[in-house]
């Protein structure tokens, strides 16, 4: 599955809730209850994401080229938020995370639920993960 | 005929909330439920009103013009410095200095009186309960002038610890600055002891009164407080309005703050001589539509009666201090004696944010953190709080709709 298809697959997931604000946070925060838990060892500062209202750990590996993201939050709303980010770019390549344009934000109305301060906080989420996707780009580089 | 009441009636309560434009709208599909009084209130349409009116007939720059309108504006200005004056029982109007807002008071006194008075191994006392805008201008002041900032700390209840403020006061104290409420956690300081306490060792005391001025009676002269700081938006007024009250002895010692237009009496390229009081620390031309509505808003406490708002909002508070406790995992922040009606409570395994982002899908606003006092916060082990808090609008069906919130949160994710 494509980055896309994964985008168009949480727009229509969002859509049945029709706009409801409620049902969206609480939606959001089941997502983030059922993202895989970090390992403890891994919530350190030098795996939080700066910039974020609440505290956001961030993680990547590389498996056969293909990244895989680990994350959590203190904050429900926000892991349901990273839940989707990482549900959009883990597994993909490298290069296929970094030439993504990520749009489902906007179609799911998330500027509505979350507030000007998340919003700066998830675009920070969004270049992490593009910085470890760019860091993981060099280095397989490096060893072709 | 005038109906003497003790409390407001219900039916006043929902009259006043037709004075408030703002409330009657739906967010998120639910009656809005402003809880987040404490950060700002809402304005009444006499308010709303004086600020459009000024715009409308009466806009100049004041105090130089000759012309009508430049004179109707100083007229309106200054009439609002009558009515702080008397809202807060100054001896003289003079006594009163227009600012922005709580911050830029302390900062005044600070910038001015406290680096032009305080030397090197004098002590600044405050208290664990202050807003950072009570803290950083003082520590900037200790950096500058070698003084040392000393805080009073505060009992689990959340009140300032009285025995150890006694333990404190010294002959290095030359300035004592408090709140009379706590924005965190309500708490009503007992400041006129503190006051009398700090005076008897001739320190001068300076009292944030941003929490208190919509809800507690204000008497500066039975006080016998040096400094006094209101907020004008935290008392129904506009924002970017404020008042600093200062003895006059003590304003008149002081070197002016800002320089510019308005606070000169003679300006030569050699000696500039300063303007009198209030002008002095008037510089530049000032907010004056603010200044002018802010009137509106003393006038609105003044028709409804503090003491009567304060008894409703006091009813609000005790019924949602119930209502909360009831609930499973939730612990309230600050259980002072005499308190404001600020509620602020965590609930176990559950973050503030997630409280008030829930909260704000069913209409309520609330605040979530630190509210401005990290090291308040820090005292009690916590990250922050979600923190409701009352106006006269308020409603009990207001309080209603929060803890069926709280309830619902607790139930999808405790």
């Amino acid at each position: 599955m494509t980055i896309n298809d994964t985008q168009k697959e949480i727009i229509n997931d969002f859509s049945l809730l029709d706009g409801d604000r409620e049902m969206s946070v609480m939606y959001l925060m089941e997502l983030g209850q059922k993202l895989p838990p970090m390992k403890e060892e891994d919530k350190v500062e030098a795996n939080e994401v700066k910039g974020c209202q609440s505290k956001v750990w961030l993680t990547a590996t590389l498996v056969h080229e293909r990244l895989f993201y680990q994350a959590d939050s203190n904050t429900a709303v926000t892991k349901g938020l990273i839940s989707l980010l990482v549900r959009a770019l883990s597994g993909q390549l490298p290069d296929q995370i970094l030439a993504s344009e990520l749009y489902f934000m906007k179609d799911i109305g998330m500027d509505r639920f979350i507030g000007t301060q998340r919003s700066n906080g998830f675009a920070a989420m969004i270049k992490q993960m593009k910085l470890y996707a760019l860091a993981y780009q060099s280095k397989s580089h490096q060893q072709a | 005929m005038d109906v003497v009441t003790t409390t407001l009636l219900p039916l006043a309560t929902a009259s006043i909330r037709k004075q408030f434009p703002i409330l009657h709208q739906e967010v998120n599909g639910h009656p809005l439920a402003y809880l987040d009084n404490a950060a700002t209130t809402q304005k009444p349409e006499r308010v709303i009103q004086a600020l459009v009116n000024y715009y409308t007939t009466s806009n100049a720059n004041i105090h130089r013009g000759i012309h009508t309108l430049a004179e109707r504006a100083t007229k309106q200005y200054e009439e609002t410095r009558v009515a702080a004056q008397q809202f807060i029982h100054a001896r003289h109007a003079e006594e009163i200095i227009f600012v922005r807002g709580v911050t830029e008071a302390i900062n005044l006194i600070a910038s001015s009186y406290a680096r032009t008075f305080l030397k090197a191994g004098d002590e600044i006392l405050i208290s664990g309960l202050e807003h950072h805008s009570n803290i950083v201008p003082w520590q900037i002041v200790c950096e500058a002038r070698g003084c040392v900032l000393k805080v009073i700390p505060i009992t689990p209840s959340g009140e300032i610890d009285m025995v150890a403020f006694e333990k404190l006061l010294s002959p290095r104290t030359k300035l004592v600055a408090v709140n009379h409420a706590s924005n965190s956690l309500g708490t009503i300081n007992p400041v006129r002891e503190i006051i009398q306490k700090a005076h008897s060792i001739g320190a001068v005391v300076l009292i944030d009164g941003a929490q208190a001025a919509a809800h507690c009676e204000i008497d500066v002269q039975e006080l016998d407080c040096d400094f006094y700081c209101i907020s004008g938006h935290k008392m129904y007024g506009p924002t970017g309005v404020g008042i600093l009250y200062g003895k006059k002895l003590l304003l008149e010692k002081m070197p002016p703050y800002m320089g510019g237009g308005e606070m000169i009496k003679n300006v030569t390229f050699e000696k500039t001589t300063y303007n009198e009081l209030p002008y002095t620390f008037e510089a530049g031309t000032p907010n004056i539509a603010d200044v002018v509505a802010f009137k509106e808003a003393i006038l609105f406490i003044e028709q409804h009666g503090k003491a009567k708002m304060a008894a409703h909002e006091k009813s609000l508070l005790e019924y949602a201090t119930s209502e909360l406790e009831k609930l499973r995992g939730v612990r309230l922040i600050g259980t002072a004696r005499e308190k404001v009606s600020v509620l602020s409570f965590v609930i176990d395994g559950i973050h503030p944010f997630d409280v008030g982002q829930m909260l704000d899908a069913r209409g309520i606003a609330v605040r979530t953190g630190h509210h401005c006092t990290q090291p308040l916060m820090e005292h009690f082990g916590i990250e922050g709080t979600v923190r409701a808090s009352f106006a006269v609008y308020n409603t009990k069906e207001e309080v209603d709709a929060l803890a069926e919130g709280v309830k619902r949160i607790i139930n999808f994710l405790g």
